[in-house]
């Protein structure tokens, strides 16, 4: 079973069609990459799959759960990052992943999902200080953590090393690939090439609301005759 | 449960910090201090007070109460024969303030250097400020025939000083919301119940007006942080989330009332009333039923208030346009508390009865002073009425969380039709 089924997808903001009738699927235990320009509506596709948004019109299922008619089902299933997040200013990072990971365990099981979570987040001390105090990269690390210490079936990131340097976007990369090998599957959307030619086994380049290629990123390379991801991506583009 | 339990925790935490305590202890200093400031002044109305007379006394200070009463008073009931309840049935029904009584040996008592009595059956209307200035001006005329009578007896050369000063006693009676209350006077009845009727409106209106910025503040915390989204994608039902961010800030905004209440105890302490008149004599008291009944009120109108926050919450874009958002709880709660404070609900005109009753937060803040009079049907019904607004809004709010109006912009999305 595909870990995430998308038919005839359409999404309108009020007179915007955010996503303009789209099909993909991505396979259980994938890394699946959505790339393609500002407003090209991947952060809309990836909140309707997270139980965020509505559909206008079409068909999403997670796991073979609808998630418009069982979004208790697939929110079970799911961990989403939403871009530019933050956690609450008044709780310490650990606090923040006590109060998650309640949602999804107890009693022993807490600590266990919490232990995964100071891992991920390798914050060391500051894991103790008020997220208020965290610098962007800090944030972003405690919510990676967030979203993957529970081991969800499905992470759905939506841009996950965005603001974060070099050393730190490296590291979360290790992670996302760790987790998979969990048995997470990773819906991930990003503007950096390098990144997505590196995580992703499959791709698909979204452009004013409509998926316009999809497939490996070897397949896509070869398809356009280019070096890289960047130069697809700007050939298909253009 | 347990999440319910682990959003309350978050709320609580979240919200429970020194920048939002500091401006609160300043607030409750400030209050501390009006307390000096707020003098017991009513005005007095330039209308004379409708009242009634039964004068059975022919004798020589007969003239001069006429002469007075009627240049002060206008008067909607003359007798001279003693017959007090078709005196105070008709004084009720022409709406006026109160039946004074001058006994047929009122002069002759005088003239034998005996105080002369004169009974005063006061018709109370209501408690507030307002309700009680007609009968200062009753009171007024009183004590302008006492002078009359003491420069009638001064010129006529009587020699007894402290008798020709002060040549009338007065034996009052209050008729108020159906209960007689002999040798008390409505000045009295409302200086005590103003006591707990002025602290009761604004410790509500207090409450009501700090739980409901907690709520609203975390909502656009919430979305300022999109700290929401995550929320949202929880395996957590949306009513777990409605009621935990409800309850979450009750408590702290109960926490704050407190704090206040603490400052607010100088403010009070210059309303109260010296001397020892104790309302249970006069058979004003509550029993324990009164008092659930009363705290029932109270958390219904915190529900309702609390739940109505919620919906306006939803509208928040972030933590500052939150604060603003506030405004409309707060002047909600406000007009109750003023209305009360000057006049009671039975003598409201009926639009503004209308309102008061509308307003949820208004229910507590009345029902003190219902329930020492008995007035059960009020109290009963804006229990009901609190009640089925709070679940209302609760629904309402649920209903926000089920759709993603949250997340797209809801004031455009709420009010324009859906394609
Ligand atoms: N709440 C909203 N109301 C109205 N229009 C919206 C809303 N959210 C998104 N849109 C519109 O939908 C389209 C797709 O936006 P979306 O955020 O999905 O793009 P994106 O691919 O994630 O872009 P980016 O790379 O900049 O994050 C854009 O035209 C955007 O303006
Ligand atoms: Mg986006």
């Amino acid at each position: 079973m595909p870990a995430v089924e998308v038919h005839n997808l359409v999404r309108d903001y009020g007179k915007v069609r955010a996503v303009n009738n789209i099909s993909f699927s991505v396979d259980d235990g994938e890394i699946f990459g959505l790339i393609g320009p500002n407003g090209a509506g991947k952060t809309t596709v990836l909140r309707i799959i997270s139980t965020l948004l509505r559909i206008t019109s079409g068909e999403v299922r997670v796991f073979g759960h609808n998630v418009a008619k069982e979004a208790d089902k697939v929110r079970k299933l799911i961990s989403y990052l939403p871009e530019d997040a933050g956690a609450y200013k008044n709780l310490t990072g650990i606090e923040y992943l006590y109060f998650i990971a309640r949602f999804f365990g107890e009693g022993k099981e807490i600590e266990d999902i919490v232990e995964r979570g100071v891992k991920i987040a390798n914050l060391g001390k500051r894991m103790d200080d008020k997220v208020e105090n965290y610098s962007k990269g800090m944030t972003r690390r405690l919510l990676v953590a967030r979203a993957l210490m529970i081991e969800p079936k499905l992470a759905i990131l939506d841009e996950p090393t965005s603001g974060l340097d070099v050393i730190n976007a490296q590291e979360i990369r290790k992670i996302v690939q760790n987790t998979v090998k969990n048995g997470t599957t990773v819906l991930l959307s990003s503007h950096n090439m390098l990144e997505v030619e590196f995580l992703c086994r499959r791709i698909a380049l979204m452009d004013k609301g409509k998926v316009v290629e999809e497939g490996t990123p070897s397949e896509l390379k070869t398809r356009y005759n280019a070096a890289n991801i960047e130069d697809v991506f700007v050939e298909v583009i253009k | 449960m347990n999440h319910l339990l682990n959003i309350i925790r978050k709320e609580v935490k979240e919200l429970l910090t020194p920048a939002t305590f500091v401006p609160i202890i300043v607030m409750a200093l400030i209050f501390g201090s009006m307390g000096n400031m707020i003098g017991g002044a009513t005005e007095e109305t330039k209308k004379p007070p409708s009242i009634g007379v039964i004068n059975e006394d022919r004798g020589q200070f007969s003239s001069i109460v006429n002469e007075t009463v009627y240049s002060m008073a206008k008067v909607v009931y003359n007798s001279t024969s003693e017959n007090i309840e078709e005196g105070v049935n008709a004084v009720k029904e022409k709406g006026g303030t109160a039946l004074i009584i001058i006994p047929s040996n009122f002069s002759i008592n005088i003239a034998n250097n005996q105080s002369g009595e004169i009974e005063i059956y006061w018709i109370m209307k209501g408690a507030g400020i307002m309700d009680s200035i007609s009968s200062g001006v009753v009171e007024s005329i009183l004590h302008e025939l006492n002078t009359k009578i003491s420069e009638e007896l001064i010129e006529k050369g009587n020699i007894n000083a402290t008798f020709a000063l002060s040549p009338t006693t007065r034996n009052e009676t209050t008729i108020f919301k159906g209960k007689e209350m002999n040798g008390i006077s409505p000045g009295t009845i409302s200086a005590i119940l103003s006591s707990q009727s002025t602290a009761v409106p604004i410790i509500i209106m207090i409450i009501i007006m700090m739980a409901g910025g907690m709520v609203i503040s975390s909502m656009g915390m919430e979305k300022e942080n999109k700290t929401l989204e995550t929320l949202l994608t929880l395996p957590v039902k949306r009513s777990s989330i409605v009621a935990g961010k409800i309850a979450g800030s009750a408590i702290v905004g109960l926490l704050m009332a407190v704090i206040y209440m603490i400052g607010f105890r100088y403010y009070l302490s210059s309303f109260e009333v010296s001397g020892n008149i104790n309302l249970a004599d006069y058979g004003l008291t509550l029993n324990v039923w009164d008092y659930v009944l009363v705290g029932i009120s109270l958390f219904l109108a915190l529900t309702a208030a609390l739940s109505m926050c919620m919906v306006l919450g939803t509208f928040a874009k972030n933590y500052k346009s939150a604060q603003t958002l506030t405004v409309p709880v707060s002047i909600l709660a406000l007009i109750p508390m003023f209305l009360i404070m000057f006049k009671d609900f039975s003598t409201l005109p009926l639009s503004l009865k209308v309102v008061l009753f509308a307003i949820p937060f208004s229910h507590p803040m009345m029902a003190v002073r219902a329930l020492l009079f008995g007035d059960y049907m009020l109290v009963i019904s804006g229990i009901a009425y609190a009640a089925v607004f709070s679940f209302a809004m609760i629904a309402i709010a649920v209903w926000i969380f089920k759709t993603d109006k949250l997340l797209t912009g809801t004031t455009i999305h709420l009010f324009r039709k859906e394609r």
